[in-house]
């Protein structure tokens, strides 16, 4: 494997101008200084998200499990959330998750295009629309337990608890994250070469959406 | 392109901008490159790959002891030495701390301090990330060894099947340490993970194409992948069996109808991975070891490379062969078996290219190069048992029987640790500035082997004869009395080994210090590019980041083919390294803030157990700990002096006169 060919040698060569000509690209950006010239041309902040965001999916996927093992099973009393469900309620929340995607979009567009009031605006707008989403979970909680079906009554509702409960704290986290990027836009340290954080949040806010829709999919819809 | 760039978060001031002051102002970020403070607030991931052996050398020694402890119970029938409950806790905790806080640390030491130097890059992505990955790692192992403190330890097996691990059957807080302190090292081990990928994706040196990385750094990266998928589901399952004991959830209450066997599901859907997660960056250690030792390039580099990927990719598919005895059913069992045979293929592979590595080239058989031939023999001793236990048949005689203990430790005992022993050797001139008394090194070597296959050989025969593990006492009559003896015999002898291995490394010291030389680069002729810097590495590793244009560069910039097609020499190691001080190169300065984030989950976890003010503590700590982390300045302003001229994005002008700043100076801007 040692012995260089002359054309692993023009490989190599085109390989370097490549790659300076992408680290020539991000120097000279739209955005100019912020981003530093990497091999994938992701900048590290953002592929750390994407890398994070992909370990997640694992978490997901055990609790999802986990739920599709015990959704039927109340051996042990009490009944299985599938005979608790309000759909029209949780739609309407759904939606309203899922509208907040779009403003989270429009939000990292305003701060690319430098409209920080917009930023502002659609920061806020994104996190009422996730906290609506969390009230309407708290309602559901409430009325389920009023049924008589909580957390440690059977099975089946310890891993609905389990699954759309870790699912309420990732949103709620990511409500935490919407309100200090608006407050440290606010404090003046988001200015437009900065987009990026906004993006990052973004990324996250969205990857939280797309797994309600898996879960609302798995837990509400199928029988 | 390189990481010397203060900014490490997206929230980072924009260059050019003065930095302002943090809010709290006493938690300014500290300069100091000296002293215990230095180490408590570094992130240069050269330190924190050190700390990362020195902690899991310190825990090899707890964990060594327990060992011990079973040795000697079982040393004769009827062992008064422990109680049958004592005994429990013992296994578990040996086993626990092995796994998670000797061998996988050591892996980690050796990715933290190897991968930045063998890719051509300063520092990792995220340095504050990596501190705080030590860190947290070390309140994780505190938290389960503080069980011994606190009530005892966890009793159900490192693996902790339901529902022995419900509060019926186990009602100390055992487990509860131990779920605490795995769900902490977890967080260690995710965001170590993520930070070693993003370093090998995106912080290569010009030219260093992923088919130029070395194999270490490439077993470095499928282990990280590893890590990064299969911790979090044991995190899952950590947290269903948190809300059962803690919180009364039902997920592993059989009375009320749960299943078992989702707990084996989950636990081993991670446990396999980490299977390879613990050998794979032994494998990487000996695929330098070797070439070096033998004088020729590893033999079928690519092989070697998509042999790793294929094993991480399979490691997969083969969870369930841990659970043959548990009634998964004929046709599971099948194909788990048939997936488990396959596994050996690209294993198979990795051996033979080792051993053609060697074929025919000059070998030298020094410390290092010892211990890597003993991890191939050894690994292939388990590897043979381990084919038993693939075929369900057979496996479900051996299984719970000493012939899987006996498989279990010469694959991560002869495999694994062979192999960082190997590595540290190998490494320890480049980390520490003095070589290893070779000589000791050899009798370490053969000691530890004979010790090894005292140790465990026997267990075959004493699991073939149907004694099975985990039972803390044996009646005489059973035929278990000798092999006992000399397994005992043998674990005292790796123990000496290992006081050898310690002693080494104050004799090599003394002897480095009084001979008053200095260290060369590049000890044993190698090839990977963390040889071209001075020994020990400075702090930002590059004086110029090099460009890369072939495997092995370091290698081939020494010696180059004559007309012949013969390789001479053409260059000292010293005329390779390129000329220089590190003028100007920025690196992030230290920082309280990881150190801080860390100390609060292991509050978080005692008050989950004792109290739950302890958990607001550690929650107000973890809190305020991510808004200074998130706020603090990018770099000490102080660490600005002399190079503000610098745009830390560019490569620093290579010097030739030396002149312009001392060794002092650069390294105030550390």
């Amino acid at each position: 494997m040692t012995e260089t060919t002359l054309s692993d040698e023009l490989d190599d060569a085109r390989a370097l101008e490549q790659r300076s000509e992408r680290a020539a690209a991000y120097a000279d950006g739209p955005d100019g200084h912020d981003h530093h010239a990497t091999n994938t041309g992701i900048s590290n902040p953002k592929l750390a998200m994407w890398v994070f965001l992909g370990s997640e999916c694992l978490l997901f996927g055990g609790l999802i499990s986990t739920f599709l093992l015990y959704k039927h099973n109340n051996q042990a009393g009490g009944p299985t959330p599938h005979e608790l469900y309000d759909i029209e309620l949780t739609s309407i929340s759904s939606f309203v998750l899922l509208m907040s995607s779009l403003t989270m979009v429009l939000a990292v567009s305003a701060i690319q295009r430098g409209e920080h009031s917009r930023l502002r605006l659609w920061l806020a707008t994104t996190a009422i629309l996730g906290a609506t989403f969390i009230a309407g979970q708290v309602y559901e909680f409430q009325v389920f337990v009023k049924e008589g079906l909580g957390f440690t009554t059977n099975a089946a509702g310890s891993a609905f608890f389990a699954l759309t409960g870790f699912h309420g704290v990732h949103v709620s986290l990511g409500i935490v994250m919407l309100l200090s990027a608006l407050v440290l836009s606010l404090a003046g340290r988001i200015p437009q070469a900065r987009a990026e954080a906004v993006e990052i949040v973004g990324l996250y806010w969205h990857f939280v959406d797309v797994v309600w829709v898996l879960i609302f999919t798995v837990v509400y819809l199928i029988p | 392109m390189t990481t010397t760039t203060p900014p490490t978060g997206p929230l980072a001031l924009p260059s050019g901008e003065e930095p302002r002051r943090n809010p709290l102002g006493a938690f300014a970020r500290p300069t100091a490159t000296a002293g215990w403070r230095s180490w408590m607030t570094s992130v240069d991931h050269k330190r924190i790959g050190i700390m990362y052996g020195a902690a899991s050398l310190f825990f090899l020694l707890i964990g060594g002891f327990e060992a011990l402890l079973i040795r000697v119970q079982l040393a004769q029938p009827d062992g008064q030495l422990l109680s049958a409950d004592a005994y429990n806790q013992i296994y578990t905790m040996h086993g626990t701390t092995m796994i998670f806080l000797v061998v996988m640390p050591i892996g980690a030491a050796f990715m933290n301090y190897l991968i930045p130097l063998q890719i051509g890059a300063r520092d990792v992505a995220f340095p504050r990330l990596n501190a705080l990955s030590f860190w947290t790692f070390m309140g994780g192992g505190i938290v389960l060894n503080s069980s011994w403190l606190l009530g005892g330890g966890a009793d159900g097996g490192w693996f902790n099947y339901a529902p022995n691990n419900g509060v019926v059957f186990s009602p100390s807080h055992g487990i509860d340490f131990w779920n605490m302190g795995l769900l902490i090292t977890g967080i260690a081990s995710l965001v170590g993970a993520i930070n070693l990928i993003v370093t090998c994706l995106n912080l290569r040196a010009p030219g260093m194409t992923f088919f130029k990385m070395p194999v270490f750094t490439w077993m470095g990266l499928v282990t990280q992948f590893l890590l990064l998928f299969a911790i979090p589901v044991l995190t899952a399952a950590q947290f269903l069996l948190l809300f059962d004991r803690l919180f009364g959830a039902r997920f592993f209450d059989t009375s009320a109808g749960a299943d078992p066997l989702l707990w084996e599901h989950l636990f081993w859907i991670f446990g396999h991975p980490e299977v390879y997660i613990m050998i794979l960056p032994a494998f990487g250690v000996i695929s330098e070891i070797m070439p070096t030792f033998s004088r020729k390039p590893i033999f079928g580099y690519p092989f070697m490379i998509f042999s790793g990927i294929a094993i991480g990719f399979m490691g997969w598919g083969v969870w369930a062969h841990h659970m043959f005895a548990s009634g998964v059913g004929p046709l599971s069992v099948a194909a788990f078996s048939v997936s488990t045979m396959f596994i050996a293929v690209p294993t198979g592979v990795k051996i033979f290219n080792w051993l053609a590595t060697m074929w025919g080239g000059r070998l030298k058989f020094s410390a290092p190069m010892l211990y890597s031939v003993g991890l191939v023999t050894m690994f292939t001793i388990g590897g043979l048992s381990g084919v038993t236990h693939a075929v369900a048949a057979s496996d479900t005689q051996q299984t719970d029987t000493y012939y899987i203990v006996a498989h279990f430790h010469y694959v991560l005992f002869g495999g694994a640790l062979f192999g960082f022993i190997g590595g540290w050797y190998f490494w320890w001139p480049k980390v520490f500035g003095y070589v290893l008394n070779d000589r000791v090194g050899k009798v370490n070597f053969w000691i530890l082997l004979i010790g090894f296959n005292l140790t465990f050989g026997p267990m075959h025969i004493l699991g073939l004869q149907g004694m099975p593990r985990r039972i803390y006492s044996y009646r005489d009559g059973y035929g278990f009395n000798l092999w006992n003896f000399v397994s005992t015999v043998g674990a005292f002898i790796i123990a000496v080994s290992f006081l050898i291995f310690f002693w080494n490394i104050v004799r090599s010291r003394r002897a480095h210090v009084r001979s008053g030389a200095t260290m060369v680069a590049d000890p044993w002729d190698a090839r990977s590019l963390e040889w071209s810097v001075p020994s020990p590495t400075p702090a930002h590793n590059f004086d110029v980041v090099p460009t890369i244009r072939r495997l092995d560069d370091f290698w081939h910039r020494k010696y180059q083919e004559d007309a012949g097609g013969k390789l001479v020499r053409v260059a000292t190691s010293e005329e390779v390294a390129q000329p220089g001080n590190g003028e100007g190169v920025h690196l992030p300065s230290p920082s309280y803030w990881p150190l801080v984030l860390s100390a609060g989950f292991p509050f978080v976890a005692w008050g989950l157990i004792f109290n739950l003010w302890l958990c607001l503590v550690g929650g107000i700590l973890v809190v305020a700990a991510i808004y200074g982390w998130v706020l603090e300045p990018s770099t000490a302003p102080e660490a600005h002096r002399g190079s503000d001229d610098h745009d830390p994005d560019d490569h620093p002008a290579p010097t030739d006169d030396g002149a312009a700043a001392t060794p002092e100076e650069a390294a105030l801007v550390d």
